[in-house]
This record gives C-alpha cells, structure tokens and sequence, in this order.
C-alpha cells in the first residue's frame, strides 16, 4: 500500500482529532469520565484513549449506566475490559434508582428515558465535569447539530439555541460549577469508519455483534431477541434466525437485523450496503416520535 | 458461544487509501442547497432508506407538494416548525477515493457566525447560486467570508441551469461576474460548475444537457481537488497539549509532549526551540501509542521527547530556532463577532483561547468596522454586535505564540470567551503580532 508523501488516511485523519480531543479534556477538565455501555462506539473511544496517553495509564474512570437490561456477552465484556486496563468502573445503576424511588418504571417498561436522571446523579454524586460519549453526527438528526464539546446546564440539559460556536479545533470548556461538559471524540466518524477502525486496529468486541443464530419474534418490523427482559405477547411467533446486533443498547428496546456476517470484513461489507440507518433498523426507543432523540437530549441523555 | 470474538487482520479496500475533505456548503434553501446535498447523499448511496421516508412522511403531513429533501438537515423541532435552519448541520458521505465531512450552513444574513464556524475547518466551500437569479448579495458575502477564513478551494455551484434552458450565456454572465468579484478577495482556486440538482446535471456524472460545459461534474471536482499542498509544512508550530509522565513502576522517567502538529515536520534529531522560553534542544523521539515514528506532519497527534530536560508546559509551543512565530502581547486581528447579547466593545476584557493557550486580552481598539456587502470600512463604529466583522487591537496578558492566519490557519486563530457567561462570543484571525 503506496501513501503519497505528507498525507494521512482518512481513519488517521478521524484519529488524530480524536486523541486530539481527549487529550485537551484532561488538560483542561477537573474531573472527566468516559461512558461505557460495552458498545462498539465506546469500545473504540476506549481504545483511543488508550491511544492519547500512552505509555500512561488512562487517566480517567469509566461509567456505565446499567439500565438492568444487559446482553450477558457485554456485562461479562465490560468487567474483563476494565480489568484488563485497570481501570476504575462507576455503574449508576437504574434497578437501585428503581429501589430507592430515585425514579419509577415507566407504563411501557421502557427504561431508556428514566436512565437519564440516573446519569445525571451518578455525575453529581461524582462532581463529574467532563462526560466522553460515543455518539456520532451520523447517527440521528438531533445528533447532526451537536458540538464536540457540549454544553449542559446545572440540570443536565441540552438547549439546542444556546450552544457555543466550535470553530478550527478551539474547543471551550469553561463551566461554572454543577455544570458540564459532554464531549463526544467520534462526532465526525460514521459507523463504516467505525467498522474499518475496529477492523484495522483488531479490537475484539462482544460476540453479539457477529452473525449467530437466536430466538427472535418479530415485532414493528424488527427483530427482538426472546430473553428474560423482552417477553413476546400473544399471537407473536418465536422462530430462531441468524441475527447479529447492529446498536447494543437496553436488552428490552433494541433490536438484532439478519445477518451472516460473522467477521469483521462481512460486517463491513454489510454495513457499506446497507440503506438504513443503525438506529433505524435496531432502536424501538428512537422510533417513538419524529422528535424523540432531541427530547431526551434536552433532559440530559446524550 | 464464545462472548468476544477478535477481528481478523484488516485488509484495505483498495490499493490507494482513502483521505478525507471537509467542505462547507452556503447558499439560502431557495438557491436549491439542501436538494444538492440531498443528491450528494443520494447518489452516493449515503442516503438512508428510513430517513428518506421520515422525511417523506412530515413532508406529506405538512402539505408539501414535493418530498422537501430540507428536513434532511433541519433536524431541531424549531427549525420544522419555521422552516429554516437554524444551526450548521454535519452530513457524511464517501466515495472510494475519497470520505466527505460537509459542514452545512444556513444561508440566511443573521447567520453569518454559522458561515464563519463551517468554514473555519473547510478545506473547501461550494456556494450555491440560482441561475435565474445570478448573483445576489448574498453570494458575495458567502464568498467574502470563505476569503476571510482562507478556505483555500472555493466551488460555485450555477444551480437549477434546467430553468433556463441549460443556457451557456447565463452560465458564462453569472460565472465571469463571480470571477470579477473573486479577483477583489483572496480566493486561490476556484471552479464554477453549472448544475442542476434537482435532475441530477453535472452533480455525479458530466450532464448530455450541457455539452458546452467542459470542466468536471461536482463530485468528480470534489474527489480530485489537490488539499494535500494546502497544508503548511514549512513552519514548524508544534503548540504542546498535555504532558504525558507516567506515574508508574514499568515505565519510568519518561517525559513526552503530546499534541497535533500544526504545521511542518518534525523528525527525530531536529534542533528545535520551545517558546515562549526560548530554549533549544534536538528531537531524541517522535512517538505514538503504535511506536516511534520518522516523521510527524499535519494533522498528526504525536508525542514528542527531547533530548534535554526542559520545564515545559501545556500552552508552550515547539518549533525551529530559525523559524519562529511572534511571542506577542498586541494583536490585531479580523473578528467576527457572535454573541447576540453584548457587543465588542472597546475597553472590554474576554478570555482569549488561542491553540492549547489560554490567556487574557483587553480590546485596545476598533480600526473599523466592515460592510462586508460592500467592503466599506466604518472608521467611526464603535462596536462589533452579533454578526459584524472588524479590524480589532488586543493587548493579552501573556504572549501568544502567534503567526498570521494568512500564513497559518492553527497559529493564527483564536476564540474569545466571554468571562462572564463563558461563551464563545467570537473568532478572531490574527493580521499582525507584535
């Protein structure tokens, strides 16, 4: 592979602002932490910042916010992840908000919009200031207006008027106390950069993410796996498939596409021709409204 | 089942990698913007199937007799609701040869700080035009601000040519009168393509619809403009982020300084000089987290070790002792400014963040203001409000390590920061530093 002189590929492009953006948060930030679900998305922020410090430790603990609604395959990766890079784990976790009545279930059992007010005390408890998420542009049209650096008020919430000017690579961080900071480092990666990214770096990731063969029902047009969080109702039909999972989020509302592709090259075959987007194709809770990501974006989720 | 499953070795696509363009759009929904964009994602198969219909089905619910391919980027609920865009928008799309990050910005004249934040980062800008109209005040600014920001490719775009008959006079009027104009700025490439994006004509492929026309389709433009000699690799400006020092048993006495190189290139062995210190040492190591390398050049992130143990800190910059940019307090400076709520004015003091350094400024003065439809210079102003552009004196409370923005677009622009409030209230471009 020939590369013209003094020039970078576009993935050492999207990784070099990357790192470039993690490293001027702990530079500039009192107290970061890095959201880790397990996803591929966090999974590769992961390795970045392994990438941006090293040979120094990741100077940062990572937190999870576990909606009690886990894919066994990713508990189990995120516990061997964090101690393989001794790492410290935060978990907010929403069955103890359930139990102390910090929050309630909702009347659909969804779990995605009460895990926000569990983040948001999660980070106050911690007086964390600089929150690294995963999320992407490409991902969702709300998310297309979204800064690299993103500013939250005193209550955790995203007002879309009022975000600061981002211009070159002059990032502000500056917060009065009890505000924060969301940064996302993969704003300006798409899901195929993701995948060539994951490819070319090796990076394992949880099993449920290649072709396997589950038992799924088919509902609204997609395909949820049968488990002890996602029960079919009457009339539904369980039938196996070869599934793999696109988004890995709640268990409850995230749904697998048919697939065979069980290595990292079909997956991006896969992906590059594909016509629907990942939340699109995987996501019940994006599927509410037109406006459904921006709303809970205003109350504080990413 | 296993629960972890490790990637193969990856294997590239093609022999030739793909490099990455950002280019900032501008132009008004009328001018046919978001239809161009929309047939950019279309035609290139980064639409998605399920956008496309939810756009579909608001357009419909709303009445629109066409599919408005303008939902696409008016992602908030109060740009749905009043029809306009009111935040610059980030769209992706890739060809084999080429990943396009395009920063979408509205085109309306109180969006001038949109305009000016896409372009900051643009490699190139591509400015839309209805050919029915030519051009229009409008058209100017946005090429204006493209000149301001050195965006160094600048494309326009003579769209909806279907509704005037493919005319090859109207394409050469508009097209020489933009030329005429652009001679005035400081534009160093441009390229004027007659398209329509609504049917498709010289967008993907060269239009049968225009066989006057000559020159490349837009994306064949968009995928072979020459970026790599934008970069400067002269000066070397390497401003220092962190320093990374272990604190661990394994690895002791390291010292590195982390950052993007800036400009130029840094190879081991090189003399170089730490400002605003003013010591010089040599390069013992350049370094990433997958080994040393030979040489690092923008937009690299690195690690850089010296050979001698200097007091270095974030906010210090690395270059060569015979090639270096001005340790400066008084700084002027283009500004635009971008805060609706208090204007520049002088005597005001702002934080001022200026590549990985921080410092203070006082506004000196305000040389003039300008109308940036006419270029006409207001000596008399004595304010910047939201939206206006002029020539500003700022003394800082420590130096800067500053070079022309003309000459470096990193080391030549700062933000500032209202210290109050702690927004960004503007965008300076630095002319002189002393």
């Amino acid at each position: 592979m020939t590369r013209p002189a003094y020039q970078v590929s576009h993935l050492d492009a999207l990784e070099a602002e990357s790192i470039f953006v993690m490293r001027e948060v702990v530079a500039e930030m009192e107290r970061p932490v890095l959201l880790f679900s397990g996803g591929k998305d966090s999974i590769v922020m992961l390795r970045l910042a392994q990438k941006a410090f090293a040979p120094a430790n990741i100077p940062f603990p990572v937190m999870h916010v576990d909606t009690g609604h886990n894919f066994p395959e990713v508990l189990e990766y995120r516990d061997r992840r964090v101690a393989e890079l001794g790492l410290q784990l935060v978990v907010a976790s929403v069955p103890e908000a359930l139990a102390s009545g910090l929050v309630r279930e909702s009347a659909d059992g969804m779990r995605n919009r009460i895990q926000t007010p569990v983040l948001l005390d999660a980070v106050e408890k911690h007086r964390f200031d600089a929150l690294f998420g995963g999320a992407r542009r490409d991902e969702e049209k709300a998310r297309a207006k979204e800064r690299v650096f993103s500013f939250r008020d005193e209550f955790g919430q995203w007002d879309p008027k009022n975000q600061r000017p981002e211009l070159w690579a002059l990032y502000n961080g500056r917060h009065h106390p009890g505000e924060s900071i969301r940064v996302f480092p993969l704003s300006n990666w798409t899901e195929l950069d993701v995948w060539h990214y994951i490819a070319r770096e090796r990076i394992a990731l949880p099993s449920i993410y290649y072709a396997h063969e589950r038992e799924v029902v088919e509902r609204d047009g997609m395909l949820y796996a049968v488990n002890e969080f996602f029960r079919p109702r009457a009339g539904e039909e369980r039938f196996k498939a070869r599934v793999r999972y696109r988004t890995v989020g709640d268990a409850s509302c995230t749904a697998a596409v048919r697939s065979d592709a069980d290595t990292v090259e079909k997956v991006i075959e896969e992906v590059a021709a594909t016509r629907i987007t990942e939340r699109g194709a995987t996501r019940g809770d994006d599927r509410v409204s037109e406006a459904a990501m921006e709303d809970r974006k205003r109350e504080g989720y990413f | 089942m296993t629960t972890e499953t490790v990637a193969p070795a990856a294997t590239e696509t093609s022999g030739r990698p793909m490099d990455l363009l950002r280019f900032a759009t501008a132009g008004s929904v009328d001018d046919g913007k978001s239809t161009l964009i929309g047939r950019l994602l279309y035609d290139t198969k980064s639409l998605f199937t399920d956008q496309l219909a939810a756009v579909e089905a608001v357009s419909a619910a709303r009445g629109d007799e066409y599919t408005n391919l303008a939902l696409l980027t008016d992602g908030l609920r109060a740009e749905r609701e009043q029809g306009i865009t009111i935040d610059v928008a980030y769209r992706y799309f890739a060809t084999p040869r080429r990943k396009f990050i395009i920063a979408d910005t509205p085109g309306h004249i109180q969006y001038t700080r949109n305009m000016v934040t896409g372009a900051s980062t643009a490699d190139l800008a591509l400015i839309l035009v209805d050919a029915r109209k030519g051009l229009v005040e409008q058209s100017r600014r946005h090429a204006f601000l493209c000149s301001l920001l050195r965006v160094p490719h600048l494309v326009l775009c003579v769209n909806k040519m279907d509704l005037v008959d493919f005319s090859q006079e109207v394409f050469e009027r508009i097209a020489d009168e933009f030329t005429a104009f652009a001679a005035k700025l400081e534009v160093p490439d441009l390229t004027v393509v007659p398209v329509s994006a609504l049917r498709g004509d010289n967008i993907v492929s060269r239009s049968e619809n225009m066989p006057w026309y000559e020159g490349p389709s837009l994306l064949h433009h968009l995928e072979r403009v020459h970026i790599a000699s934008d970069r400067n690799l002269v000066d070397v400006r390497f401003p220092v982020q962190y320093v990374i020092r272990p604190q661990s048993t394994t690895v002791t006495d390291y010292r590195g300084y982390a950052g993007q190189v800036a400009s130029g290139v840094l190879k081991p062995g090189d003399e170089v000089m730490v400002l605003p210190s003013g010591f010089t040492s040599r390069i013992a190591a350049v370094e990433t987290a997958d080994g040393p390398v030979a040489e690092a050049f923008p937009p690299m992130s690195v690690t850089v070790r010296l050979e001698d143990e200097l007091d270095i800190s974030r906010g210090d910059l690395i270059c060569r002792p015979n090639n270096a940019p001005a340790v400066a307090q008084d700084i002027e400076a283009m500004v635009c400014w971008m805060d609706e709520t208090r204007p520049l004015q002088v005597g005001g003091k702002y934080a001022i963040k200026h590549t990985t350094r921080s410092a203070r400024a006082i506004v000196r003065g305000l040389n003039y203001r300008l109308d940036i439809n006419s270029l006409h210079r207001d000596e008399a102003a004595g304010e910047l409000r939201l939206n206006e552009i002029g020539r500003v004196r700022l003394r800082t409370t420590i130096p800067l390590l500053a070079d022309e923005y003309r000459r470096n677009r990193t080391t030549g622009g700062f933000v500032i920061i209202d210290e109050t409030t702690n927004r960004t209230v503007g965008a300076g471009m630095i002319i002189e530093a002393s």
